[in-house]
C-alpha cells in the first residue's frame, strides 16, 4: 500500500530539512522526499497543505501496565493513546506485574504488542529482580529478547555496588541504564516538592537534593564503568547542571524531561488535586526554567511523558493517599506546541528533534528520520487546530491528568506507522 | 673450576677395542642361555650401553634389550648440595623381573652411583642377577662394590678427575685424566 | 640451572627457565605413577606439613600422595577441630609447627598473602597451595604441564580463560605463568567478573564467548561459585550457564584439536555441559594426574634447597 503525503512542511532534523516537500511512502518505507512527486497508481494521497510533516515521534518513557494492571491501561489502549497523541513508538517500563525482569515477560509484552499494538512497542527490562534492588535481573537474555534499555523506574536502586555491577554487566549489550533518581531516605514520606508551598499546605516535601544526590552518584558510576546512563524525568536545576558538566567531561550521560516538568510548578498543588501528584514532584520556577534551558541547548536530549495511568479511584480523595503519576501521551504534543513553539520559546525543528531524533538515537532505534529507506513512521501536525483537554475523550483507559480544561492551538493531525495510518 | 688435561689414557681405537672386549665377555658369560639386558646409567652410560648392545648384535645376530636409568631420586647426597640436581627420566621398556641385567656406566669411582642404580633397579622389579660393566675403574671405592667387566683399570689420585668424551655427546671418542 | 628458592609462593615470582625446570622434573616424576612400586627414597626422612585453612580434599590429597611417593612423612593439619578454632593466630600456629622441624609447609588460606607472611617467618620452605584470590602456583604448573604434553610446546599458543576471573587465584596464576612462557592469553566473561584494568596484565579481554574461543588452542573454564549471584555479579546461575556455558554446539566452530581444561571441581551443566566434560576434547583427568607429578617436583626441589630465600 503506498501513500503520498503532499505539500506539507517537512521538518526532518536528522537530514537538516525544513521545507515544503512531498513524501512518498511504499512497502512500509520512505521511498522519496522531494517537490512535485507524482502519485503512483493506487497510491493514497494525503493533502498536507498547511501541515507539518515530521519523523514519527517516540515516547521513551511510558507505563503500559500490561501484564498485571490492565484496569489502568493495556497495551492496546496505551498504544491507541500514543497514536492519538502523535507517537509512532513507545518504550514501556518494567514495573508491570509480574515485573519484566526475565525473558518470559519480555516475550509476552512483544507478543501482545504484535497482535494488539497500534504503534511500535519497545520493552525496557528491569535492572534488578522484581525491582527489589538486591539481585541483578537476567539482562543478557532480556537484551536478546528485545529489551532496548534497563530501568527499575518507579524505584531507585539504592545499593551503589549493585548498580555499578548492573552498569558493567549490561555494557556488552549496548543498552542504556535509565535511572529513576530518588534517594528513598531523603524522599521518605514526601508528597510534593519541599518549599514554601509545601510549608503553607502542611504537606511533607522532598528537597530537590533527593534527586540530585542520586544523579550525582549515578553520573560517577557511569564514569567509572563507561556505561551509558540516561536520567529519567529530570526535574531540578542542579541535576540539569550536573548532566551538562558531566557530558562536557566526556561521560556518557543523557536525560529526558516530561511536559509537566516544563509547564507546571509546585504552585499547581495548591488545589490539593491528586492529579498534580507524581514522582519526581512538580518543582520550582527556577527548576522549570533550567529544564527549559537544558531542553533548548541539548543537555536534555528528549521529551518523554512518563505516561503513568491510574484508575480514577486511585487519583481522587486525600492527597496523601493518591498514587503517583499522570498520563501524558495525548496531551504532550498539543501542550508543547502551544506553550513552547507558538510563543517562540523553542523552535519547531528543535522540538521535533527532541521528540523523534533524540529518543531514536538514545535507544538505537530505527526511526527519527525521513531519509529514503527509513521506516515509514510519520507524525503530521496541524499547528493551527484548536483543542481543549477533555479527559473523558481520552483513548487511554485512565483520566489522571493535571491539564484537564487546558486549551490551545496546534496538535497532531495524523500518525502513520510503517506506512499505515493509525490515527484513532 | 677449570680442569687441565694431564694425560690421554684411551684414544678412539683403544676405546672401541675395550668395548668390543666387554661385549665378548658379556656374551661368553651369558653362555647363550641367559636373557641379558643392558641398562645404561645416565648420561654417558646409556651411550656406552647402546654401543655394547650394537656390538653384541654383530656377534650374536640379535640385539639385547637396552634401557636407560636415571638415579637422581636415589642419590644419597640430596640436600647436601646448593641446589637439587636435575631429574631426568628413566626409560626401561622391558620387564626387569627374572632378568640378567648388566648395568653400564662410564667411570666407577666411589661406588655410590652404582648403589643408587641397584636400588632404582630393584624398585622396578626383581632381577635374577645384576652385573656391572664400566669403561674405566679409577679406584677409591667407599662402598663394597666391584665391577664384572672393566674397560681399563686406571689408578688415580683424589685430586684428579677422569673424563670420558664420547662422539655422540662431545664430538670425539677419548678418555683423559684432568687435574684442577 | 638449579632451583634456588626457599619457597614457591606464586607464578609471578618465577622466570621462564624456572618454570621449565619444574615442568621437566615433573615429567620424570610422572613415570613413577606407572610403576608397580610407587615409591622412591628421595625425600626419606623429610617432613612435609599440609597446613590447610580452607577445606580442600583434592589439592591436599594430591600433595599428600606426592610427598608419600617420595618417601617423605606427610602430616595433615586442617583448620577445623584444631588450634585455629581456639583462636590461635596463623603465625602462632605456624611457629608451633615449626618447632617440630618440618622441611616443607604447604599452606592454603583464604587470605591473599598468607603464605608470604609464613615464608618470612618460617625457616623451612613454604608452598602456596592457594591464597585467597591471589595465586595457586601448582595449579598453573600442572596446567602448563598438561598443555605442553598435549601440544608439544607452549610458545605461540592461544589460551582462553572463561569465567569468574575476579575471584579466581587459578586464573591469576595461569595468566602470570602462561605469559612468561609466550602464550597469548584471552580472558572472557561478563564485565562484572573481569577485574579492573585486567588488560594491563597483558591479556585480551572479551565479553563474547563465541568470539573469544573461536581460535583458541586451549579453553580453560573456571568454576562458578553460587555466592556470585548474591553479590550482584550475575543475575542467576541459569543465565550464566546459558550465556557462558560450554556445550558441544558452541564448540563446533572451534579448532578440532582444541583442549578443554578445568581446575575442578566441575559444575556439570553450568560451566560445562556433561557431554563436553566427558568428550575427547577434555583433558581434565590428565590435569589431575599431572597435579601429583608437579607437586612431587615442587617438593623435591624445595626440600633440597638450604633455607635461603
Amino acid at each position: 500500500m503506498s501513500l503520498l503525503i503532499r505539500n506539507g512542511r517537512v521538518v526532518d532534523p536528522a537530514g537538516g530539512t525544513d521545507a515544503l516537500a512531498d513524501v512518498w511512502i511504499a512497502e512500509g518505507r520512505i521511498q522519496k522526499v522531494g517537490r512535485g512527486l507524482k502519485a503512483p497508481p493506487g497510491a493514497e494521497v494525503v493533502d498536507a497543505t498547511g501541515k507539518v510533516v515530521c519523523p514519527g515521534f517516540i515516547d521513551m518513557h511510558v507505563h503500559l501496565r500490561e501484564p498485571g494492571f490492565e484496569y489502568k491501561e493495556t497495551i492496546a489502549s496505551g498504544t491507541r493513546a500514543a497514536a492519538a497523541g502523535g507517537f509512532t513508538a513507545v518504550a514501556c517500563m518494567a514495573n508491570t506485574f509480574p515485573v519484566n525482569d526475565n525473558r518470559a515477560v519480555t516475550d509476552y509484552i512483544l507478543a501482545r504488542a504484535k497482535v494488539e499494538g497500534v504503534v511500535r512497542v519497545y520493552p525496557i527490562g528491569a535492572v534488578t529482580r522484581n525491582l527489589e534492588g538486591t539481585q541483578l535481573a537476567e539482562m543478557a537474555e532480556q537484551a536478546e529478547a528485545g529489551c532496548v534499555a534497563f530501568s527499575d523506574d518507579g524505584k531507585c536502586v539504592m545499593n551503589a555496588e549493585l548498580y555499578r555491577r548492573a552498569m558493567e554487566y549490561a555494557l556488552p549489550f549496548g543498552t542504556p541504564i535509565i535511572s529513576h533518581a530518588e534517594d528513598c531516605d531523603l524522599a521518605h514520606g514526601a508528597l510534593m516538592n519541599e518549599g514554601l508551598v509545601a510549608t503553607e499546605l502542611g504537606l511533607s516535601g522532598q528537597p530537590g537534593a533527593a534527586e540530585d544526590v542520586m544523579v550525582a552518584r549515578d553520573i560517577i558510576l557511569a564514569e567509572l564503568t563507561g556505561a551509558h546512563l540516561h536520567v529519567a524525568h529530570i526535574s531540578t536545576a542542579s541535576a540539569v547542571r550536573m548532566v551538562r558538566e558531566a557530558r562536557a567531561r566526556g561521560v556518557r550521560v543523557t536525560a529526558e524531561v516530561t511536559p509537566h516538568h516544563l509547564l507546571l510548578t509546585d504552585e499547581a498543588v495548591r488545589s490539593y488535586d491528586p492529579n498534580c501528584k507524581m514522582a519526581p514532584p512538580l518543582r520550582t520556577k527556577r527548576d522549570v526554567e533550567a529544564c527549559l534551558e537544558g531542553l533548548i541547548d541539548g543537555t536534555i536530549d528528549c521529551v518523554a511523558t512518563d505516561h503513568a495511568p491510574h484508575a480514577t479511584s486511585e487519583k481522587e480523595g486525600e492527597f496523601a493517599e493518591a498514587a503517583n503519576g499522570v498520563v501524558g501521551l495525548e496531551t504532550a504534543v498539543p501542550l508543547l506546541l502551544d506553550r513552547l513553539v507558538r510563543p517562540g520559546v523553542v523552535d519547531l525543528p528543535t522540538l521535533v528533534a527532541r521528540l523523534s531524533t533524540g529518543p531514536a538515537r538514545l535507544l538505537n532505534l530505527p526511526g527519527g528520520s525521513l531519509a529514503p529507506g527509513a521506516a515509514a513512521d510519520v507524525t503530521i501536525l496541524d499547528l493551527e487546530q484548536a483543542w481543549t483537554v477533555d479527559p473523558a475523550a481520552f483513548c487511554s483507559r485512565s483520566r489522571n491528568t493535571p491539564f484537564a480544561g487546558f486549551s490551545g492551538h496546534g496538535r497532531p493531525w495524523m500518525t502513520v506507522v510503517g506506512g499505515v495510518k493509525v490515527t484513532p | 673450576m677449570s680442569a687441565r688435561e694431564k694425560a690421554q689414557v684411551l684414544d678412539e681405537t683403544g676405546l672401541d677395542r675395550a668395548l668390543t672386549r666387554i661385549a665378548h665377555e658379556i656374551v661368553e658369560q651369558a653362555g647363550g642361555g641367559e636373557d641379558v639386558a643392558l641398562v645404561g646409567i645416565k648420561t654417558r652410560g646409556v651411550t656406552l650401553a647402546e654401543r655394547i648392545g650394537a656390538k653384541i648384535a654383530a656377534i650374536e645376530g640379535t640385539k639385547p634389550a637396552v634401557g636407560a636409568l636415571d638415579i637422581t631420586l636415589y642419590r644419597d647426597d640430596l640436600g647436601l648440595k646448593a641446589a637439587q640436581p636435575i631429574v631426568r627420566s628413566t626409560e626401561i621398556s622391558f620387564p626387569i623381573k627374572g632378568r640378567t641385567v648388566v648395568l653400564v656406566d662410564d667411570v666407577l669411582f666411589t661406588g655410590r652411583t652404582i648403589r643408587a642404580a641397584m636400588d632404582a633397579l630393584m624398585d622396578l622389579g626383581r632381577p635374577r642377577i645384576i652385573r656391572l660393566a664400566v669403561l674405566v675403574d679409577r679406584g677409591h671405592r667407599e662402598l663394597p662394590i666391584r665391577p664384572d667387566y672393566i674397560g681399563k683399570n686406571l689408578p688415580t689420585s683424589r685430586r684428579e678427575t677422569v673424563a670420558v668424551l664420547l662422539r655422540e655427546h662431545d664430538g670425539v671418542d677419548r678418555v683423559v685424566i684432568q687435574e684442577e | 640451572m638449579g632451583w634456588k628458592r626457599k619457597d614457591l609462593l606464586g607464578m609471578q615470582d618465577l622466570d621462564a627457565s624456572e618454570i621449565t625446570d619444574v615442568l621437566d622434573t615433573a615429567v620424570s616424576m610422572k613415570e613413577i605413577a606407572s610403576r608397580e612400586i610407587k615409591k622412591v627414597p628421595t625425600l626419606r626422612g623429610k617432613t612435609v606439613v599440609n597446613l590447610f585453612y580452607e577445606s580442600s580434599t583434592r589439592t591436599r590429597t594430591s600433595f599428600e600422595i606426592a610427598g608419600k611417593w617420595l618417601s617423605a612423612d606427610v602430616i595433615n593439619f586442617s583448620a577445623s577441630g584444631s588450634s585455629a578454632d581456639k583462636g590461635e593466630s596463623l603465625l602462632d600456629t605456624a611457629r608451633n609447627i615449626e618447632a617440630m622441624s618440618p622441611d616443607v609447609v604447604v599452606v592454603r588460606h583464604k587470605a591473599s598473602g598468607a603464605p608470604a607472611l609464613l615464608a618470612r617467618h618460617l625457616r623451612c620452605g613454604v608452598v602456596n597451595a592457594g591464597d585467597g584470590a591471589h595465586e595457586h602456583p601448582t595449579q598453573a604448573l600442572l596446567d602448563l604441564m598438561t598443555i605442553r604434553e598435549k601440544k608439544g610446546h607452549l610458545e605461540g599458543l592461544n589460551v582462553t580463560i572463561v569465567g569468574d576471573v575476579t575471584h579466581s587465584r587459578v586464573a591469576r596464576s595461569d595468566i602470570f605463568g602462561m605469559r612468561k612462557m609466550g602464550i597469548t592469553v584471552t580472558v572472557a566473561g561478563p564485565p562484572t567478573l573481569i577485574p579492573a584494568q585486567c588488560q594491563e596484565l597483558g591479556v585480551k579481554v572479551s565479553h563474547r564467548l563465541d568470539e573469544a574461543i573461536a581460535s583458541a588452542d586451549v579453553i580453560m573454564m573456571l568454576r562458578l561459585q553460587h555466592e556470585r549471584m548474591e553479590g550482584g555479579f550475575i543475575p542467576s546461575i541459569r543465565e550464566y550457564s546459558r550465556v557462558w556455558g560450554l556445550t558441544l554446539a558452541r564448540l563446533k566452530p572451534c579448532r578440532p584439536d582444541v583442549l578443554i581444561m578445568h581446575p575442578g571441581p566441575v559444575n556439570r551443566g553450568v560451566e560445562l555441559s556433561p557431554e563436553v566434560a566427558d568428550s575427547p576434547f577434555s583433558v581434565i583427568l590428565d590435569q589431575v594426574g599431572n597435579g601429583v607429578a608437579v607437586r612431587m617436583a615442587v617438593l623435591y626441589l624445595l626440600a633440597g634447597s638450604k633455607g635461603r630465600a
